[in-house]
């Protein structure tokens, strides 16, 4: 009867430990966005204040947020954003899905040579080739140009082992019997292999729309003009080494800028987990 | 519809041999099967003439025109997967549509919307729906044309890959296999179906199975492959009748062919009118469950003790256990004749002329090699 008991207790006990612990870690990891939407509905004298409380007492959502488009063009700034991911996810699905094809289904001496070379590719941060991407671009005389933004992620390396590893479980009869119906092999990528790796390809579009949406490192080498910038790098048209920081408009055009993606990723939360499950990436 | 020659194909994967220089020339129209344990190197040879794989010496002739340089889509021939190999994200009907689609239609025309634009698209696009329904409707799945291929049964699934084989009237049908995921019972329905659309459409098959039963109820002419050589071609009577090589007598038949080894097959030889026979070294002696009968054991022959019965209703098959062998020997019976009980003792007698007798290499031995042998 005790023994039933306390294993009741214990099954229930778990649970509700994994629970909190995870609870705990969500809060976490969610506070710095709250603070960041809360202090947006804030007026400055409520910002740099000593107590914390998270509902303001008088709201300046519609100052902060009319300031957040006035201060800077942000509406350029999202399209540009928008333009420059989009390009990106697009260039490196044409480079990503053929080179996956020929690495997964076709035999051709060097095959494996070459996938080591992907493989070393992945280890590589960009930051470490940054310097002499500059200097090519500079030499090329495109610097300060969309292409800046663009070309130096057109090949993605995860891209290419990515679909590289689904294209291995597309069963082999499935490509030899487009080979018969009269697909060349291109045709075979297109028709055949990408609407197969659907679930991948999302899951990667998710994972290369996050990180070049968000990326502040290269577009701040690559660009200059206003008129180039990328979301991450209009919010620093907020931070005013004269007149001091405006926090309120500042945490604005933050959330405007975060607000796509948590829209997006919302929508595609399906996808998105079953293209990880799928793939086994983690 | 052709001619194909087989002309001295060679292969091999890595250092390992499949295919030891194949000879091979199937006729127009033919339904030749090509027949074989796993591993015997049948699909790797079905490959190369598809131009799927690439032979290593020798050369692959479609009516006569030599087609090793051409990759797989201008060799005109259609090939049925054992996986049947549809494409998941497309309709059974356009699944069917896409051999007609990739070659009457250009590139641009093949574009999703834009590809409908001219007028010259839409009139194809009409005349290949036309020709897809027919097909459907000859393989009796015209009800299932907008179904996705994973709403399908194997059977199904199978028809949908033999209608896309047949949509373009292609100069041969490649098979590679098609039956072996279905079901014992849909898989007979199938291979009177197979064989129908053969005599339906005239056009050359080759067909590889490890099923022998398969090879026997459908082909014309029937190549029994074993270790990457061809070890005979013949039709399904003379391979069953006159094997030339033991492998293939075991091969070919259910239940397997009975060897006696060498003191049973003294027994039997005794009865023979040769007796140079019982003087080959290493002879083994082959006979069918139907060629033998049982009689009782003081009427001589091979005497063995019954083992087991099984009664299949229209036959009952006798296994026998003789002294010296591990196999037992199996003799088919009339299920009416008396009844048996096991541990009985039997003669076995076969008539001469049905015992096929093969030396120690598992070569077919003919009376006149025997006499010269001896």
């Amino acid at each position: 009867m005790t023994a039933r008991h306390s294993k009741r207790r214990r099954s229930v006990l778990g649970p509700v430990l994994r629970h909190a612990t995870l609870l705990v870690l969500a809060a976490l990891t969610l506070l710095p966005f709250l603070w960041m939407v809360s202090t947006s509905l804030k007026g400055p004298d409520e910002i740099l204040v000593a107590d914390i409380h998270w509902w303001p007492r008088n709201f300046s959502a519609a100052e902060n947020y009319g300031a957040a488009f006035r201060m800077a063009p942000l509406g350029r700034y999202l399209l540009n954003g928008a333009l420059v991911t989009a390009t990106i996810l697009v260039l490196q699905l044409v480079v990503a899905l053929p080179a996956a094809f020929a690495l997964a289904k076709s035999e051709f001496r060097g095959r494996k040579a070459l996938f080591a070379i992907v493989l070393f590719g992945l280890l590589v941060p960009y930051h470490v080739i940054a310097v002499p991407l500059f200097v090519s671009l500079h030499a090329v005389g495109l610097l300060d140009t969309y292409a800046a933004l663009v070309t130096p992620f057109s090949i993605s390396v995860f891209g290419i082992f990515l679909m590289r590893q689904f294209f291995l479980s597309v069963p082999s009869d499935l490509v030899d019997a487009a080979r018969m119906d009269g697909m060349s092999e291109f045709a075979i990528v297109w028709r055949v292999m990408a609407p197969a790796a659907l679930p991948a390809i999302s899951s990667f579009a998710v994972f290369s729309v996050v990180a070049h949406w968000n990326d502040y490192f290269w577009p701040l080498i690559a660009v200059s003009s206003d008129a180039l910038f990328t979301p991450p790098l209009g919010v620093v048209a907020f931070r005013n080494d004269d007149a001091g920081t405006h926090y309120g408009p500042l945490m604005a055009a933050a959330t405007i800028i975060v607000l796509p993606l948590v829209a997006a990723f919302l929508l595609a939360q399906r996808r998105f987990i079953e293209g990880i499950a799928f793939t086994g990436i983690k | 519809m052709s001619r194909i020659e087989i002309d001295g194909i060679t292969k091999s994967f890595g250092r390992r041999p499949v295919l030891k220089g194949i000879d091979l020339a199937i006729a127009q129209g033919e339904f030749m099967a090509l027949v074989g344990p796993s591993g015997c190197g049948k699909s790797t040879l079905l490959r190369i003439i598809a131009g799927l794989e690439r032979e290593e010496a020798g050369s692959i002739l479609l009516a006569g025109k030599a087609v090793d340089h051409l990759p797989a889509r201008d060799r005109d021939l259609a090939m049925v997967f054992q996986s049947y190999a549809l494409y998941p994200h497309l309709t059974v009907a356009e699944n069917i549509a896409v051999p007609l689609t990739m070659r009457r239609l250009t590139t641009a025309e093949r574009l999703p919307v834009f590809g409908r634009l001219s007028s010259r698209s839409r009139a194809v696009r009409r005349e290949i729906d036309v020709e897809v329904a027919q097909a459907c409707a000859m393989l009796g799945i015209g009800d299932l044309v907008d179904r996705k291929p994973g709403q399908l049964s194997g059977g199904q699934r199978q028809r949908v890959a033999l209608g896309r084989a047949m949509v373009r009237a292609p100069k041969a049908f490649l098979m590679d296999e098609p039956l072996s995921n279905l079901d014992a019972k849909l898989r007979v329905e199938m291979r009177s179906e197979i064989a129908r659309l053969h005599r339906r459409l005239e056009t050359t098959f080759v067909y590889v199975t490890h099923d022998q039963a398969e090879a026997m109820t459908m082909a014309d002419r029937i190549a029994v492959m074993m270790d990457g050589q061809l070890i005979q071609v013949g039709s399904p009577e003379e391979i069953y009748a006159d094997p030339s090589d033991l492998r293939v007598a075991e091969f070919i038949g259910s239940p397997k062919i009975n060897v006696a080894g060498a003191d049973a097959a003294r027994a039997l030889a005794a009865r023979l009118d040769d007796p140079a026979m019982a003087l080959v070294p290493g002879l083994r002696l082959a006979f069918r469950a139907e060629a033998a009968t049982l009689v009782d054991p003081s009427e001589g022959g091979l005497v063995g003790v019954v083992v087991h019965l099984e009664n299949l209703g229209a036959d009952l098959h006798v296994h026998l256990a003789i002294e010296g062998q591990a196999e037992p020997i199996i003799v088919r019976r009339d299920p009416h004749a008396p009844r048996l009980r096991l541990d009985e003792r039997c003669g076995i007698v076969v008539p001469p002329e049905r015992l096929l007798a093969f030396d120690g290499a598992g070569s077919r031995l003919r009376a006149a090699q025997i006499r010269r042998a001896a």
